[in-house]
């Protein structure tokens, strides 16, 4: 069976071309000078350069970290573009932008323009670190939201960045992060004000375009007292047999009953059937409920990627506030994957839920990795983790490594996993009944994944499904 | 006994191997329209593996022999393409899948398998009001259709769902694996009303049992007993009722006497 199953899995990558417009990139490497450069290219204020030095002499002190369950060559750090920007100033309104970029995005079925209008959904472009273009901006701060580029943030709202940027993540707080902290160049800035539900779906779309360029983008999301958002994030980038390094930050703060739904679809290019090229997705992503009862949601499908590296977390420090992780992560080939959570419970009866579903085929190796940490004071503190993983044909691995701490003894922990495989048994139920292999394929892993897709907006839920059947035609077999 | 109607299936010197050991070893049935079969025998026998191989499952490898299905050439197509031309397996042991509603999988397997056929596919509110209809023929109770697919139901209610799956689809040979084995005496009456309540001029059935006690709810026109991967004697429905009285090691004896 492994054949049919196998081609299943094996459908090219879409996202696979190369945008030519002429790029500013910086010379490779990495040192003081570079972070001086970025800064002076951005125009930042002094307290940034600071920022970012601190950051980077920091990373000098620190060790790449091994304990992931993946392997990969050294990366080299010099050999890094560290800076790469679409030629030309930032433009103030769509028409403006080079119908070659536009050309990219209409290619990603990236809603913009009259599509976006219809779709009724605010996007803003990060091109090779770089933000293109933000839309909806007026009519979004006609109730004070804020939503632009980080770099425009840090102009126009400088004491809400300074405030709040490196307050979830410290420039410290890992060695991605710190390496981020130093040489970011871009990113999503969202600022909702105290009462203010955001009226529409909040956008970003990332592209590495540059070959050898490093995608550092840093996203802040504040949400003040009894505010809420939704934000979604889709990646993709070309084909090339190097390897490209993206290591983001994104930091989400909430406030009094404030509620942060993000949302991400990633589909960074994996390399090929044999493993060669595709990104190394080394990302750091943390949420804050700093309010009384506020909630912060993560929700991601992970099917991009030769490596992924990541734990979208939540620190409940308000009392009864709510964390939620609902994750499908698929690897294909020779994909790595060690992603999970953190929820750090702290204050009194915080709640948390974690669905977690794994799905491994070909070569690839597929890791769960969570921390349920209930603090000493976090009395009433409730945690429920479902972690389920699906195996696809004999070669591939998946593992779970559930790290459960508590210090109080009121709390209530509860860990559920599962491990299935795709047989042959259950495919031939399906072909008996006149459906084929990739339809059956299909519907089973959309039945395996139906929790965490249900947490999706609608639009997304949609990409996810069609994602996921692409990215497992040619697999089962 | 029929015997007039059209032949449907014609199988000749079948043999088929499961991980390199011989299990079907050389067998013979044709089935016309309008016919019921029962194929009988004791465990380990072939069975299984003969209502398998008919329906293509790829752990078994046919190594001789023909199976014509109206005609055509079945061991060359694919499971599903079997399923399409008109061939149902009713299994044993019905598989788990979680997630996916019972609705769902019907109208995909109903749509798949009907359209295959030139007819109109239906959509869902059309195709509601189809299977509540044969639910009700079947006792079943409606929310079976938001469940997922056998998952946490009972043995009897998964073998109540092959049959829905059966009324669904509307085979021309329907092949029944066990499926009177772990039902109660009150399933074994609902599956047998509605598998003779299926039973037409032009399709037929072959029932695949351990145990006589499902024919005495649905008459057999032949009755087959297998053993060691062949079909060592065929006869009436009287049959059946000599085995539950015997046994099966008479059955043996006489073939043995007689290829001896």
């Amino acid at each position: 069976m492994s054949s049919v199953l196998e081609q299943l899995v094996n459908k090219p990558y879409e996202h696979g071309f190369r945008t030519d417009i002429e790029a500013e990139t910086a010379p490779k490497g990495l040192s003081e000078d570079t972070i001086r450069l970025i800064s002076s290219k951005k125009n930042e204020p002094e307290w940034l350069l600071e920022f970012r030095l601190k950051a980077y002499r920091h990373w000098l002190t620190m060790e790449e970290p091994r304990w992931p369950n993946v392997k990969y060559p050294k990366i080299d750090f010099q050999d890094i573009h560290y800076y790469s920007a679409p030629k030309a100033k930032k433009k103030q309104s769509m028409d403006e932008v080079d119908p070659e970029l536009l050309r990219t995005f209409e290619k990603l079925g990236v809603p913009m323009n009259e599509r976006a209008k219809l779709a009724g959904v605010a996007v803003d472009v990060i091109f090779d670190s770089v933000s293109v273009a933000t839309t909806y901006k007026e009519k979004l701060a006609k109730v004070g939201i804020i939503f632009c580029s980080i770099s425009e943030a840090v102009h126009n709202h400088p004491d809400l960045v300074r405030q709040y940027m490196g307050s979830v993540v410290p420039p410290g707080d890992n060695y991605y992060a710190a390496l981020n902290s130093a040489v970011f160049t871009d990113g999503s800035f969202v600022f909702i004000p105290r009462g203010v539900k955001c009226p529409m779906e909040l956008s970003t779309y990332f592209r590495i375009n540059t070959e050898e360029s490093g995608q550092f983008e840093r996203t802040l999301i504040i949400a003040e007292e009894d505010a809420a958002v939704s934000y979604l994030e889709g990646c993709t980038a070309p084909k090339f047999d190097t390897n490209q390094l993206h290591a983001a930050v994104v930091e989400l703060v909430a406030l009094d009953r404030a509620d942060i739904k993000y949302s991400t679809v990633q589909n960074w290019y994996a390399g090929d059937e044999k493993g060669v090229g595709g990104i190394y997705n080394f990302v750091t992503k943390r949420g804050l409920c700093k309010g009384v009862s506020s909630k912060i949601s993560w929700t991601q499908v992970e099917t991009g990627s030769a490596i992924t590296w990541k734990y979208p977390s939540c620190v409940l420090l308000g009392d009864n506030s709510i964390g939620e992780f609902y994750s499908v992560a698929l690897t294909n080939h020779h994909q790595q994957a060690d992603t999970g959570t953190k929820m750090v419970h702290l204050g009194k009866n915080t709640r948390s839920t974690i669905v977690s579903k794994g799905i491994s085929a070909g070569q690839s190796n597929n890791s769960y990795r969570g921390l349920v940490k209930i603090g000493s004071k976090a009395g009433g503190a409730r945690n429920y983790s479902q972690c389920d993983s699906m195996l696809i044909g004999s070669r591939c691995a998946a593992n779970t490594f559930p790290y459960i701490q508590v210090n109080n003894p009121t709390a209530i922990v509860e860990h559920e996993a599962t491990t299935s495989k795709i047989g042959e048994d259950q495919l031939f139920y399906f072909r008996q009944r006149g459906i084929g292999t990739e339809e059956a394929v299909s519907m089973i892993i959309n039945g395996f994944c139906k929790d965490v897709f249900q947490q999706l907006p609608m639009e997304f839920a949609v990409e996810a499904t069609k994602l996921l059947g692409l990215k497992l035609e040619g697999s089962v077999g | 006994m029929m015997g007039t109607g059209k032949t449907l299936l014609e199988v000749r010197g079948l043999t088929a191997n499961v991980a390199g050991v011989p299990i079907l070893k050389g067998i013979d049935l044709v089935v016309r329209e309008g016919e019921i079969h029962a194929i009988m025998g004791p465990n380990g026998s072939g069975k299984s593996t003969f209502a398998k191989v008919l329906a293509g499952h790829p752990a078994y490898e046919v190594t001789g022999g023909t199976v014509l299905f109206e005609g055509r050439d079945l061991l060359t197509l694919p499971p599903e393409e079997r399923a399409r031309a008109g061939i149902f397996l009713g299994f044993q042991y019905p598989v788990e899948i979680p997630g996916v509603t019972n609705s769902a999988f019907l109208r995909l397997a109903y749509n798949t398998v009907h359209s295959a056929r030139g007819k109109d596919e239906l959509d869902p509110l059309e195709f509601d009001d189809f299977i509540r209809e044969k639910m009700k023929l079947l006792e079943m109770d409606p929310a079976f259709l938001d469940r997922s697919v056998n998952e946490g139901f009972s043995g009897g209610e998964k073998k109540r769902n092959e049959i829905l799956q059966l009324a669904a689809l509307e085979p021309k040979l329907a092949i029944l694996d066990e499926t009177d084995s772990g039902l109660d005496i009150d399933a074994l009456r609902v599956v047998a009303n509605g598998v003779n309540g299926l039973l037409r001029p032009d399709n037929a059935f072959v029932l695949v049992t351990h145990y006589q006690r499902l024919l005495n709810y649905i008459v057999p026109h032949y009755v087959h007993v297998m053993q060691g991967g062949r079909i060592i004697k065929t006869g009436g429905k009287e049959l059946a009722l000599e085995l539950e009285n015997r046994g099966y090691d008479w059955v043996v004896d006489e073939y043995k006497s007689v290829t001896a």
